[in-house]
């Protein structure tokens, strides 16, 4: 198990905010000191840009920044070829779609995702939908926001190309079959993309054995500093598909008719000067996660959204729309109260959640409900702030909420 | 009690802003081609709330809205509705600077805001201010199309 006291020490937020109950993981993440170190490094010791200096600090920093992918190699068991840095999630997944969708289909072609999805994930879909005639379809899920596999192979057909979905979505924190629905996707022909925000930092990622094509995830939901994000992508189709943006860094050469000539992958991804001391922080993050383990990371996090979940269940005035999940996520309403109202209150004890639909607004279809409370957990957060938490929600009423302002 | 004195009362501001989201008045539309709407649906991410207006001759003369939203959006609007209908355009753009100056935390005009005044503390939550002007963004902008319109 993990030493969570010795692990909190490590985040200068919980000694800044003594009384502070961080329940807002999924939105974003605190950040440890070796991430912290690694950015103020940068400012204080090694700023300069990269690629393209032949002085000292020029070349520490092309090593920091590329060996950054090394790390990311280990922490995938991918190469370190395959990983590209971009700004964030919303960033890596527009460039694999618009990437796959141009290279890979046609029009008429369909991609299945599900109405869980985040805007992040989905929206791009619809633009290439709108911009090239690829179709989008649902694959069914339960009310949980869960696929089965069995669902997912009677969803497959012919026109199929590619297989979009998250591996833990973000509202209801459903944790899909991906390994399994790979299977299926690649035995129909079709592309398996992955949207591995909520999942990536909460439990090991191999993206050999889950046999998947595409994977995106951003640097700040897992520790890391904001601006950075990961686009990892089997090498050979790296190669196959064209970036979305053009300019520095990413070009070899380019010549007055016209033709260019770009980098090969992943720096064809990397457009301009990028986040260097954000991806440089971003591998500290993937070192720290590694050396706690995100095994251990993954079962403490269980433990705690199963004791999470078993109080949340002992007050009869909520309703619980993800009983089922195996993560550190839970999603609920205080009966008769919006879900705001209710965040708001808890904002008064000094309790962090997120409420509203989540940037998911085809959920509401699903859950019958189109704003929600979720209070999200991450390995540093503690059975004693559960229990505050729960002590909390249940002083939630519609007095109590509207009291707030008086 | 004086009129006054009530709206200075903390548990009847309260009482007020629950009993307007429980029980929002004028909540329906008419969506007939003699009201002006506007749907406030990306103000924020989560309110999502549509107001109509019937104005003829510089006279509101019926305000109605829909949707779904939080406490502070669904009584804001709801007691916007009941403050601005048989107002003049002119008197309603007095009322609604002196609700948004109030929302802002800056001098206001209690006697115009009536029952609106339940939203004054808003301020000291910023987070909620787009939820306390929601619809009063809405019928402001209403009224601006409409004074476009006829002159
Ligand atoms: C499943 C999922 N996809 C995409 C995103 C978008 O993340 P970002 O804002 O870092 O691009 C999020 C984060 O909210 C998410 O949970």
């Amino acid at each position: 198990m993990l030493d969570v006291a010795a692990i909190r020490k490590d985040f200068p937020m919980f000694e800044n905010n003594p009384d502070l109950i961080y329940f807002d993981n999924g939105a974003s993440t605190l950040k440890p000191q070796p991430v912290i170190d690694a950015v103020v490094d940068f400012y204080a010791r090694h700023t300069s840009n990269v690629h393209r200096g032949d002085y000292p600090i020029a070349r520490l920093n092309d090593e920091l920044y590329d060996g950054t992918r090394d790390i990311f190699a280990r922490f995938l068991n991918c190469s370190p070829q395959e990983v590209a840095f971009t700004h964030n999630v919303s960033a890596s997944m527009n460039e694999i779609i618009y990437g796959a969708a141009k290279a890979f289909m046609k029009p008429g072609d369909v991609i299945l995702t599900t109405q869980n999805e985040h805007a992040s994930n989905i929206m791009p879909w619809f633009k290439v939908q709108r911009d090239f005639g690829i179709k989008v379809e649902y694959i069914p899920t339960d009310v949980q926001g869960v696929v089965s596999a069995e669902d997912f192979e009677k969803a497959m057909h012919e026109g199929v190309k590619a297989v979009c979905v998250a591996q833990q979505t973000n509202v209801l924190a459903a944790v899909q079959p991906i390994k399994e629905m790979a299977r299926i996707a690649h035995e129909h022909g079709a592309l398996m993309i992955v949207d591995g925000a909520q999942s990536v930092p909460h439990m090991k990622t191999d993206v050999k054995d889950l046999d998947i094509d595409f994977l995106g995830f951003s640097g700040h939901k897992m520790c890391g500093p904001g601006g950075t994000g990961v686009l990892w992508g089997r090498y050979e189709l790296l190669e196959k598909i064209d970036p979305m943006i053009y300019g520095g860094d990413m070009n070899a050469r380019f010549y007055a008719d016209g033709k260019m000539l770009l980098q090969e992958p992943p720096m064809k991804f990397e457009y301009g000067t990028p986040n260097i001391e954000g991806v440089i922080g971003l591998g500290a993050a993937a070192e720290y996660l590694m050396k706690i383990g995100m095994d251990n990371i993954h079962a403490y996090e269980k433990e705690l959204g199963d004791y999470f979940r078993g109080r949340m269940k002992e007050i009869d005035t909520i309703t619980l729309y993800n009983p089922d999940s195996t993560a550190g996520v839970v999603t609920f309403n205080v009966k008769d109260v919006f879900a705001q109202d209710t965040a708001n209150f808890l904002a008064t004890k000094g309790i962090a959640v997120r409420s509203g639909n989540h940037c998911a607004k085809i959920l509401d279809g699903i859950i019958g409900t189109n704003s929600t409370v979720r209070a999200s957990l991450y390995f540093y957060n503690t059975f004693e702030e559960v229990d505050r938490f729960v002590e909390a929600v249940k002083e939630v009423t519609l007095e109590n909420a509207v009291s707030i302002f008086f | 009690m004086e009129n006054q004195d009530l709206l200075n009362d903390p548990m009847i501001l309260r009482e007020i802003i629950m009993d307007h989201y429980k029980y929002p008045h004028n909540h329906s539309l008419v969506s007939s081609t003699a009201y002006r709407s506007r749907h406030m649906a990306s103000a924020s991410c989560i309110d999502d709330i549509t107001v109509e207006a019937k104005i003829n001759d510089g006279v509101i003369e019926d305000i109605r809205f829909d949707g779904i939203a939080c406490t502070i959006s669904t009584a804001s609007t709801s007691i916007m509705t009941e403050l601005l209908r048989g107002k003049t355009t002119d008197e309603a753009k007095e009322i609604i600077a002196n609700y948004f100056s109030m929302v802002d935390g800056l001098e206001y005009n209690a006697d115009l805001l009536e029952e609106a005044v339940a939203m004054k503390n808003v301020y000291k939550q910023a987070n909620r201010i787009k939820c306390a002007t929601i619809g009063w963004r809405a019928i402001d902008q209403i009224i601006k199309e409409s004074e476009e319109s006829n002159g």
